[in-house]
């Protein structure tokens, strides 16, 4: 099966190479965020020009990150593909629905505390993480 | 959708990985479609019958039993 061996290599190879940039580009992006939140107050003590620039590479950043997870989801099979659309579907929607009575929770005085978007970012991880792993053992 | 697969693998002697890099897949897609747990889709089933050079029909058939 030589040809089918090389087939292998190049799927395999295919997959690894953008599950590395996707890594890549993840880090590059949570690094750069950091930097945008933090560095104003302890680095350059919110020098606006450093701020603005440190937000547009955090951006740039975070728009390739969008392209490396594009490929790598254009890279998988059909079936891995089914698996994580369904779980991106499934955390969209919880979060969504989740997401706007959490917000309402406040505005009609049930917690007094301020809802924080990054609550909201830890369901959805979660929410997406659960999904993919049923998914896979659904399809096992 | 019941298919031939996991029959007509283990007369050529190839394991599930070898299919998967063949059919350029994974192979838990592979093991999925054997177990009947997931149905390819009609370029994927196209190309397992050009693989095994046999058509669709070969491999893949409906459960329900026609008249």
């Amino acid at each position: 099966m030589s040809k089918q061996e090389h087939d292998k290599n190049n799927y395999q190879i295919k997959n690894s190479a953008n599950t590395v940039k996707l890594r890549n580009w993840t880090i590059a992006w949570v690094v750069t965020m950091a930097i945008a939140a933090f560095a104003p107050k302890f680095i350059w003590d919110f020098n606006t020009s450093l701020t603005i620039i440190a937000l547009v590479v955090n951006l740039g950043i975070g728009f390739r990150m969008l392209i490396a997870n594009r490929a790598y989801l254009r890279g998988l099979d059909e079936m891995q593909q089914k698996i994580l659309l369904e779980a991106m579907a499934l955390a969209l929607g919880i979060g969504l629905v989740v997401g706007l009575s959490y917000e309402l929770l406040e505005d009609i005085k049930l917690i007094t505390f301020q809802p924080e978007i990054a609550h909201l970012v830890i369901l959805m991880g979660i929410t997406y993480l659960i999904a993919v792993i049923s998914g896979h053992r659904k399809y096992q | 959708m019941k298919n031939r697969l996991k029959v007509l693998r283990a007369e050529r002697d190839w394991t599930q990985a070898q299919l998967a890099s063949a059919l350029e897949v994974s192979r838990q897609t592979i093991n999925a479609i054997e177990k009947g747990k997931f149905d390819p889709s009609l370029p994927l089933a196209f190309k397992a019958a050009r693989l095994f050079n046999l058509s669709i029909e070969d491999i893949f058939h409906d459960e329900v039993e026609t008249v």
